[in-house]
């Protein structure tokens, strides 16, 4: 909401001397946040004056016809300026931005010559000092005016406002207007507010009406006043003090009839409709909408209405959207001289949802949605009907309708420490029935019990701890002073949140820089992994209002995201790379189960709640990370080494072990995974993720480095160790024997390395692979692995021939995967 | 080997003298100390103390002298060879330290060369702010709630005091998901604030709460240097017997001394948000802003709305709360100064590597 200090002021004693940043400053005590404060003085800087019309000289030798003008600026002779407007004579009273002049948007004036005359200044429309929209010609002040040429002209303009803009909360639909704004400010300032809707009687309603009207839902709109005022002058314009209010409040000036039902819903927040009177036909009836009805509004839009729609019908048909929108058949149009104001009140949650239904915001709408004071209707109009009388030339109407099925606010009990339970603060009952009555609410005390009724322009106002809110507000939250509860005992981290930081961080110290991504992603993505049709990553949830039309889906998997992270630093020039994330997937139900309703007025049922934990997506925890460029880093020392699978599956064992899990790596084959690079990541019997270099085809399809690979675990499938029993630590010295087997070149060596461990025995301490060969001796299609076996023994020193012992059975074990001893 | 028995050879008694003990004490001790090297050393050694070196000689005729002689000519004997031992020991032990000083000044290299042979992994300035608001409150006694992402419209509004006509409905910028059969979906959303964790909290665990809850939000919001669609809030919840807004605002001072600053000016803005009743919003006096000093917005907060302790079971007669959250994306740029949102989220390695593991 956009108002001005000017508007403010007719309202509220604001202190001579009182700064925009004590108007802010008050505002913001008062609960309203100032979003921006725009000094007009400054908008305009250097000499702009008045000045007075001497001589015109009619210019026909161009295009269009240009104005030679002679004005008197309060200095010896009179300035000559070109103006290409038309509407002013001679003797007019003018606003001239003199050379030196800065108008908005950092257009300088300077001396010039132009069609083929001096030209020493320049005669300002509104629109071009930003005062309003009004470009139609130049600013001619009104006759009497009575400042002298040369006088300085911004306050005649009112270039010496100040406009606030406030950022309305959406409890405190009053505040959508000067009315409500200006009764806070005065409340925080501590200074007289006058009612705006008190300057003027309210209608009065008489036995017949302007127009025949029947209210069919008086629950969707309790009160609707009518009036009417005949023989509107059409040519006359609005005022030229609106037409500046209405542009400094952001709204176009349109025309007198609509001008006045803006002007009225920015002073007193009630929204009204102007209609042509002549182009109804027949009686009105406000009435819900059937199904199909057709409307188009204002903004050009046919509407198809829906029967919780209400509406304003005629013989014709629908006519307005009620309380959001009116339609184009009764609007008042430039010739119009019957025009008939509405004011009315609707049920705001009908309007939030007509509103929500069609997609249509409108100013009304916003108003009627938050609530609007029901005791203005009457007013409203009345005050439009007035103005149309003094500036349209109009006739006042002698009918007025009023139809009131107010239902009166129903008044709250409270117990009157309430607010001082809330605050910590101890305010006196005085206080607080002070308080409350500065709102306006009527107070009864009855013991330690008040009643409160609400004004009528807060229907906010509804519980308990509304009421104890406003107290605590007017009183001051400064006087809330911190004091730090004391919490109960905590359990600290859980095991799962633990683990979430021991894996960040033992990434990070192998070397994985954590990149937090979007989880949008663009179904292609599925393609370009190479998933299958029936791969259940492709079956993702989809976001019905997306950033990016081209990525409407949430990810099933880390990488898409992780992996276009790695393409942007690769972009932004960086080689050597290792990202990762922990984050959620999202995963949908195979068949999708309806969430119940549930109630809010008490706790749902267990019951309740598991079916809504039922309907809902499966969102694991997964931890991912990709490689490119080198892993060991090239240096002086020597050249480095590119990134591999080994590392990809090394990155998977890093989480692991931050996650006391021992993970078994298998051969798989797994989109987007090179199907002979891929390794299967199992704990226990449950695959848990997959590690290894990605497909080249992947990489050609993504624009990644040749040999990216990537590893992705799903962290909540890893199981929690719990407490750790402690190892036996021997002291005595370990046996070391190296045994080196044959085996199928098709083999894993995590195979035979199990297959060796177990029969290795209880003592083995440690087996480690230390060569890998393949060649001709061992004949085509074997390899040799070269492992060292470590054995202790707790409680004495193990002999020679008892390590060989524990050899032979590892190896007489691992012939169960084929192995042989080599021999060559 | 003859001459042991031939006692009498003038020559050989001569090597008895004195002086001529002293003689060859002398030349050993010089001819020690011109040796350049250990190997030198090694081949003048046998000359001094060798079988034929001249203390060596002198020590054989000892036993041909008479009785009465014996003792004498054995001590002077044992002193030169003492003394020829000495210097002999002295002059390795110098050649020794020498030659270990002159290994070590071989060995020296540049040690300012560079040593990272593996890119350098680093956490997100994020999470270890995440993280550092977890602890601080887990130090107090707090613990951590977590709560999904894609959240059911129950939990993210209704339970919350938001209805589907609630015009603060509207204004969250809600991402909404679709139906399998692509219709808006009116049950579930990306969760647009962290509160629903505090319904979850609420259902699930009895009064006294303490809990915080760091996580990923969610407003349909284009990335700008000051907005992006993703973010993180940290969210607070205490329910208790005895809870005040001088509660809330004694923690929100503590908590904003730790994260901010100790110094920091903190105010209370009356605010609003349909959950909290009544609410606030927490500035901070800002006296560095670019554009001047100036209150700035840190996070919502209020005491917990009664309609949403009732609606997750707690008794507002016996209990009240209060609620807060915060950003920490905007907590990172008031503490770093990051100047743009968008160098938070498009994962350059430059800009979590400037963080390392301490943010």
């Amino acid at each position: 909401m956009l108002v001005s200090r000017s508007w403010l002021r007719e309202y509220v004693a604001i202190p001579e001397g009182a700064t925009a940043l004590d108007i802010d400053t008050a505002f913001v005590r008062a609960g309203l946040e100032i979003e921006a404060v725009t000094d007009l003085s400054e908008a305009v800087t250097g000499p702009l004056v008045v000045g007075r019309v001497v001589s015109i000289e009619e210019l026909t030798e161009f295009k269009k016809p240009i104005r030679h003008c002679h004005v008197e600026v309060g200095e010896a002779e009179p300035r000559s300026i070109i103006c290409g407007a038309r509407n002013f004579a001679e003797g007019d009273l003018v606003v001239v931005a003199l050379p030196g002049t800065v108008l908005p948007g950092g257009f300088a004036i300077a001396s010039r010559k132009t069609y083929g005359r001096l030209s020493d200044g320049m005669i300002c429309s509104a629109r071009e000092l930003g005062v309003s929209d009004e470009h139609d010609g130049i600013i001619v002040l009104p006759a009497g005016t009575p400042e002298a040429p040369g006088t300085d002209a911004r306050s005649i303009v009112g270039l010496d406002d100040v406009i606030f803009e406030i950022n309305v909360t959406p409890d405190r639909g009053y505040c959508f207007s000067v009315r409500g704004l200006a009764r806070e400010l005065a409340q925080s300032l501590g200074v007289a507010f006058t009612d705006p809707a008190e300057l003027t009687a309210p209608a009065i309603r008489t036995a017949e009406g302007p127009h025949p009207l029947r209210v069919d839902d008086t629950t969707g709109c309790p009160r609707f006043a009518l009036r009417a005022v005949h023989g509107v002058d059409p040519a006359k314009p609005s005022p030229e003090w609106m037409k500046r209010r209405l542009a400094q409040s952001g709204m176009r000036s349109i025309s007198l009839a609509v001008d006045v039902t803006n002007y009225l819903m920015l002073e007193l927040g009630q929204p009204l409709h102007a209609f042509d009177r002549s182009a109804l036909r027949g009686g009105l009836v406000v009435r819900r909408a059937e199904a199909g009805e057709k409307l188009t509004t204002l903004d050009d839009v046919q509407r198809v209405l829906e029967p919780e729609d209400i509406v304003i019908a005629d013989d014709t048909g629908v006519i307005s959207l009620a309380g959001v929108m009116g339609g184009q058949t009764s609007e008042v149009a430039p010739d119009t001289t019957e025009v008939m104001f509405e004011a009315a009140s609707w049920e705001p949650v009908s309007i939030a949802r007509t509103s929500r239904r069609h997609k249509l915001v409108s100013e009304a709408g916003k108003r009627f949605e938050r609530g609007v004071d029901p005791a203005l209707c009457a007013v409203a109009v009345n005050r439009a009907a007035e103005l149309m009388v003094e500036y349209g030339g109009a006739v006042m109407g002698d009918h007025v309708t009023d139809l009131d099925h107010r239902v009166p606010a129903a008044p709250a009990t409270l117990p009157i420490g309430l607010a001082a339970r809330l605050a910590g603060v101890d305010y006196t009952p005085e206080e607080v029935v002070a308080a409350l009555e500065t709102v306006g609410c009527r107070v009864t005390a009855d013991g330690e019990t008040l009643t409160v009724t609400p004004p009528s322009w807060r229907p906010d106002l509804t519980d308990p701890a509304d009421y104890a809110e406003e107290v605590i507000r007017v009183l001051g939250v400064e006087r809330i002073v911190g004091h730090l509860p004391r919490a109960t005992p905590g359990r600290g981290l859980t095991a799962r949140q633990r683990r979430r930081r021991t894996v960040g961080r033992a990434l990070a110290d192998a070397g994985y820089v954590e990149t937090p991504c979007y989880p949008f992603v663009a179904p292609e993505v599925h393609d370009a992994f190479g998933l299958d049709a029936a791969d259940p990553r492709r079956r993702a949830l989809r976001i019905a209002n997306p950033i990016s039309a081209a990525e409407p889906e949430l990810r099933t998997s880390l990488l898409p995201p992780l992996l276009a992270a790695l393409k942007r630093n690769i972009g932004r020039g960086h080689k050597d790379l290792a990202l990762y994330e922990v984050g959620q997937v999202f995963l949908p139900k195979a068949t999708e189960v309806p969430v119940p309703d549930l109630p809010v007025a008490h706790r749902p049922s267990d019951e309740e709640l598991a079916a809504v934990a039922e309907a809902m997506p499966d969102q694991p925890r997964h931890v991912a990370a990709v490689l490119a460029g080198s892993a060991d880093l090239a240096g002086w020392w020597g050249a480095g080494r590119a990134a591999d699978w080994s590392d990809a599956v090394e990155a998977a064992r890093v989480v692991a072990r931050a996650s006391g899990v021992e993970l078994d790596v298998a051969q798989g084959e797994h989109a987007p995974w090179h199907p002979g690079r891929c390794a299967e990541l199992r704990a226990g019997d449950v695959v848990v993720g997959h590690a290894g270099e990605l497909h080249p085809a992947v990489c050609e399809a993504l624009e990644l480095p040749r040999r990216t690979c990537a590893m992705e675990l799903n962290l909540d499938l890893l199981p929690y160790a719990g407490k750790v029993a402690a190892p036996s630590v021997s002291t005595y010295p370990p046996a070391r024997i190296d045994v080196a087997v044959v085996v199928d070149a098709a083999t894993p060596s995590a195979a035979v390395a199990s297959a060796l461990a177990q029969g290795a025995g209880e003592l083995l301490e440690d087996i480690e692979l230390f060569d890998v060969y393949q060649g001709e001796r061992l004949g085509e299609g074997r390899k040799s692995l070269a492992y060292r076996l470590t054995f202790r023994a707790l409680d004495r020193t193990l002999t020679a021939e008892e390590a060989v012992g524990y050899r032979d059975a590892a190896v007489a074990a691992a012939a169960s995967v084929g192995a042989t001893l080599r021999d060559v | 080997m003859t001459y042991r028995n031939d006692p009498y050879d003038p020559k050989q008694v001569a090597l008895l003298d004195p002086e001529a003990l002293s003689r060859a004490v002398a030349e050993a001790e010089k001819a020690f100390a011109e040796t350049r090297d250990l190997d030198d050393l090694a081949a003048v050694k046998h000359l001094h103390l060798g079988d034929r070196a001249p203390v060596s000689l002198a020590r054989r005729e000892i036993g041909a002298l008479p009785p009465a002689a014996k003792a004498d000519a054995g001590k002077n004997v044992n002193q030169a060879r003492v003394a020829v031992q000495a210097a002999f020991d002295a002059r390795r032990e110098a050649l020794e330290a020498e030659r270990a000083a002159r290994v070590l000044r071989e060995e020296a290299v540049d040690v300012t060369l560079p040593a990272g042979r593996r890119p350098q992994g680093a956490r997100h300035p994020l999470t270890l702010l995440s993280e550092q608001v977890e602890d601080l409150f887990l130090g107090m006694g707090y613990e951590i709630a977590e709560g999904p992402e894609v959240e059911s419209a129950w939990y993210n509004f209704d339970a919350l005091n938001m209805g589907p006509d609630h015009p603060a409905r509207q204004m969250m910028d809600t991402f909404y998901l679709e139906t399998a059969k692509r219709q808006v979906s009116k049950d579930l959303v990306l969760r647009t604030h962290t509160s629903p964790v505090q319904i979850r909290t609420m259902l699930t665990k009895k009064p006294p709460i303490y809990v915080v809850c760091p996580g990923r939000v969610y407003r349909t919001d284009e990335l700008d240097a000051t907005h992006t669609p993703v973010f993180m809030q940290v969210e607070g919840l205490v329910i208790d017997k005895g809870i005040t807004m001088s509660h809330m605002r004694g923690v929100l001072e503590h908590f904003a001394r730790v994260m901010i600053g100790e110094d920091i000016v903190t105010r209370l803005r009356p605010s609003y948000f349909p959950f909290t009743e009544p609410s606030a919003e927490l500035d901070l006096w800002w006296p560095l802003h670019r554009d001047g000093p100036r209150w700035i917005e840190w996070g919502g907060c209020g005491m917990v709305n009664p309609r949403v302790l009732r609606a997750c079971g707690v008794d507002p007669d016996e209990y009240t709360g209060f609620a807060f959250g915060m950003g920490i994306e905007r907590t990172l740029m008031l503490r770093s100064g990051v100047t743009d949102m968008r160098h938070m989220v498009e994962g350059d390695v430059r800009f979590a590597r400037a963080y390392g593991t301490e943010v």
